[in-house]
């Protein structure tokens, strides 16, 4: 062992350097663009093109700043730091490089703030204030470029545009469904379509946060508000169960748009259309503004709350408890789940479900506390091998398809197992078979995987199935999920157990992505027939919801189903309609509802209440009121408080939705023991099966009223209902 | 990673593939974007000198783009023509060297000749003058102006005469 010598060559080359900017010494990694590691310390670069998420084209110049020992001004977002590299971003050399290229930018620009959506939070507005000039020197025509119609969402103002490309970057890039480009050349550059097309991916509204100035903004919004006159309000999606995070913008009590909050471990920066756009069916013309009463000759009647109440009181009383289901969405806050959960235990029934497309509950006891990814959101990207089984994925949750896709570009072998092959936009293995044959395929790889297969239907093994297998045993970070189209399958509960067997066998987790957005919470809450709140599986197990929507009961509560569309059970109206009483807690109107049900108690939506979602990585997110409700429209958790005093039950002196809660998850943290998976019994072949196929913009009572995305090319695809060679 | 095709990849004819498929043999695997300049060549060659959306679609479809990344490149180059035009291109150079040895006589003369402004074409679809023609690097020869691919240099009116009459 010799000592060491101080003048060996240092360690071997870190990742690391240092560089100095403005002064002041940085860490940075070797290689890191420079505009990283600026924004990292606080120091602002001006910028337009350069996007974190996106690739780096470094076309607008703006970030420009001097770097000594460089011939010229550099862009920032193009220039790898290098050890000792000293920059300057606001020296004189610096600043007269940005103000000119801001001179540039702004030769073409038309100058119409006023008029523009996009004045008061505009980026080249904003820099335009600190690198522009007083006056323009520049005398000649602007040049003008037509505007181009790329669908009900977005709208556009081509003449605004500065030729980022942020946009095109985003299109190609992120969903890679590359629906924009840049055509013609020099002064006849243009962003566009070329060809007269709409763009009609579900994650395009995003370019309209994207666009850097008011060329592409929100076509629902247009001319609708300023910026700086709303107040800005967090919220949480309940479309899907990602939770993702956003923004309301509320003007005087009204919900005027919704726009993403950044979060890295769920939507990063991102929302999808039906995120964004859903706020329209809050709006929407049939929303039910007053309580109603059915009188006795049939017709329906506007009254006061205390009148309603009291009636649906009398009519819940009336109906002997046996006979009474309680049916909720999957949509609902955690709160209402649980007082809704903690009212039907005070009326002596266990006929409580959310799982309203659900047609096989054979499997329930063998369900776990709550349905859940089976990893966090955020490692999906990092997954290195997925099979996903009854799902398309894009419409189901749009942003885990996107993280899917980033995953399976960065080489994660990837494989669908459904009754149809859907479009993904990245390489993906897809084996498409009928509904009927779904289980015994699925068998065929749990084979392959030399796993006990559920049932004795099994598929011939074939090369592909080894494949699949072998990709799922190689991978390191490795998961199977199941989607609504195996949720919606009449042989669930055999699929899952098979799913969970092959997952066994290849030490992948199992995932199932429920649908609506809060069917976590709806777990916890206990809105289910065999287990109570906190998961706590339930002495004597009630109806499902297929089960209550295949027979007449005496009476339901329904809290906010339309039981068409919600449920896709086709005897769900005539069901409800041979029911004694049925009270419906509604935000809509609908006819459906008014031929079924004796009381309509108007409830707020998602914007306009308080309350609380668990999405499913199991997170709880919390969120305040936005909006004030449609006329008089309450939130949930209070309705539910005051039918539970006037019922005359205990635990309802809650004085808050964050006390429901709290309550709630002291029971949740009670029962944390996970119940035991069981076994399920062996499946019966199948003739023929049905399965419903995925509408994204039918998911819930809100996104069908949304006005804009109902004109989307995706709302006008007709319903598709696999096997059996069905379609309606 | 392309749109669900759409048939369109049968309006390319049997020569243009070849063609196509020879471009794409010279690039790595998946880099067939690569091939587009070429593919389109050859494509507004099979169709007398100009394309069409279809066929952009076409050669999207051949070569498993989105169409958006040929309609980029197809309306970028100036050798690419996205209308309707005459048969034969003719292009004038009027860039500096071309210029100062009096191009604008020529690019004048040329008009009157064929009763066209540039940008247009005979009515006969016989010749295309194309609307300016940055240098083509023929300064030595200047003014000079190129036809269907070919240089024709140190021109005079009685040149010109020479060329565009030859034009079937």
């Amino acid at each position: 062992m010799s000592t060491p010598n101080p003048t060996a060559p240092a360690a071997p080359p870190s990742d690391s350097v240092m560089i100095t900017v403005d002064g002041v010494p940085m860490k940075a990694k070797k290689g890191e663009m420079l505009i990283r590691v600026t924004d990292a310390n606080d120091v602002y670069v001006p910028r337009f093109c350069y996007h974190e998420k996106l690739a780096v084209a470094a076309n607008c110049r703006m970030c420009l700043v001097e770097v000594e020992k460089a011939p010229k001004p550099l862009p920032a977002c193009a220039t790898p730091v290098m050890d000792g590299m000293i920059v300057h971003t606001r020296s004189a050399k610096a600043i007269a490089a940005q103000k000119s290229v801001m001179e540039f930018l702004l030769i073409n620009h038309p100058l119409d703030c006023p008029i523009c959506d996009q004045g008061g939070e505009c980026e080249l507005q904003d820099l335009a204030v600190g690198y522009g000039r007083d006056v323009s020197r520049y005398a000649e025509r602007k040049r003008v470029v037509k505007d181009k119609n790329i669908g009900p969402l977005v709208s556009t103002d081509m003449t605004r545009c500065i030729h980022c490309t942020r946009c095109v970057r985003f299109s190609q890039d992120i969903t890679g469904a590359a629906e924009l480009g840049t055509t013609n050349r020099g002064e006849h550059n243009e962003i566009g379509t070329y060809v007269e097309k709409t763009v009609d991916h579900e994650l395009s509204g995003n370019i309209i946060d994207l666009c850097p100035v008011g060329a592409l903004n929100s076509k629902p919004f247009r001319f609708r508000a300023r910026s700086w006159e709303m107040s800005q309000v967090p919220l949480v999606s309940p479309h899907d169960g990602l939770g993702t995070n956003t923004y309301g913008h509320v003007l005087r009590g009204r919900l005027m748009r919704v726009v993403p909050r950044a979060n890295d471990a769920i939507n990063e920066c991102w929302i999808s259309d039906r995120d964004r756009f859903s706020y329209e069916g809050i709006y929407s013309a049939d929303r039910l503004e007053k309580p109603m009463l059915r009188m006795s000759n049939g017709a329906w009647k506007e009254v006061d709350w205390q009148t309603a109440l009291e009636a649906a009181v009398n009519g819940l009383k009336g109906v002997p408890a046996a006979g009474l289901g309680v049916l909720a969405g999957p949509s609902s806050t955690l709160e209402e789940y649980a007082l809704l959960q903690q009212l039907a235990a005070g009326l002596g029934t266990s006929n409580i479900d959310h799982r309203l497309r659900q047609p096989d509950f054979s499997g329930d006891a063998a369900d776990p506390a709550m349905p859940t990814l089976g990893g966090a959101i955020a490692e999906v990207d990092t997954l290195q091998g997925l099979l996903v089984v009854g799902s398309n994925l894009r419409l189901e949750l749009p942003l885990l398809a996107h993280r899917v896709r980033k995953a399976a570009r960065a080489g994660a072998s990837v494989a669908f197992l459904n009754p149809a092959a859907f479009e993904y936009l990245f390489e993906a293995e897809q084996i498409v078979v009928d509904p009927a044959r779904q289980l015994a395929e699925l068998n065929a790889l749990v084979s392959a995987a030399g796993g006990t297969t559920v049932g004795n239907s099994v598929a011939d093994v074939t090369d592909r199935h080894r494949r699949v297998v072998e990709s799922l045993r190689g991978a390191q970070r490795k998961a199977i999920w199941l989607g609504a189209l195996a949720l919606r399958h009449p042989q669930y509960a055999a699929l899952r157990a098979a799913a969970q067997a092959l997952a066994a066998a290849t030490g992948a987790s199992l995932g199932v992505l429920a649908e609506g957005g809060n069917a976590a919470g709806a777990h916890l809450a206990g809105v289910l027939p065999h287990r109570a709140a906190g998961g706590v599986a339930r002495a004597s197990t009630g109806l499902s919801a297929g089960a209550m929507l295949s027979q007449s009961l005496g009476g339901y509560l329904l809290w906010d189903v339309e039981p068409t569309a919600d449920s896709l059970h086709e005897k769900a109206l005539a069901s409800l309609k041979g029911a004694g009483y049925v009270v419906a807690a509604t935000p809509y109107a609908t006819e459906e509802l008014k031929s079924v049900a004796q009381v309509l108690l108007p409830i707020g939506t998602f914007a306009e209440t308080s309350g609380t979602y668990v999405n499913l990585e199991g997170q709880w997110q919390s969120f305040t009121g936005a909006a004030l409700p449609v006329g008089e429209a309450r939130p949930g958790w209070k309705v539910l408080r005051v039918l539970g005093n006037l019922l005359g039950l205990s635990g309802f002196e809650q004085n808050s939705s964050e006390e429901v809660r709290d309550q709630l998850r002291s029971q949740v943290e009670r029962s944390a023991a996970p119940i035991s998976i069981g076994a399920v019994a062996a499946p019966t072949a199948l003739g023929q099966a049905r399965v419903a196929g995925v509408q994204v913009y039918q998911a819930d009572a809100i996104v069908r009223r949304a006005a804009s995305l109902q004109r989307t090319r995706e709302a006008r695809a007709p319903r598709v209902v696999y096997g059996a060679g069905a379609e309606s | 990673m392309s749109a669900a095709p759409t048939g369109k990849a049968a309006l390319l004819n049997e020569h243009t593939r070849h063609e196509i498929d020879e471009w794409v043999a010279r690039f790595p695997e998946g880099k067939q974007r690569s091939a587009v300049l070429s593919a389109l060549r050859f494509t507004q060659e099979q169709n007398n000198g100009f394309l069409t959306s279809d066929l952009m679609d076409a050669v999207a479809e051949y070569l498993r783009l989105p169409p958006i990344q040929v309609y980029e490149v197809a309306s970028f180059y100036s050798m690419f023509e996205t209308h309707p035009c005459g048969r034969h291109h003719v292009s004038i150079c009027t860039n500096i060297s071309c210029m100062l040895n009096g191009a604008e006589n020529i690019v004048a003369y040329t008009e009157k000749k064929l009763g066209i402004k540039t940008g247009e074409s005979t009515p006969d679809g016989r010749i295309f003058l194309k609307c300016e023609e940055e240098c083509l690097a023929a300064c030595t020869g200047a003014p000079m102006m190129m036809v269907d691919h070919i240089y024709h240099e140190y021109l005079t009116p009685s040149k010109v005469d020479d060329v565009l009459d030859k034009l079937k």
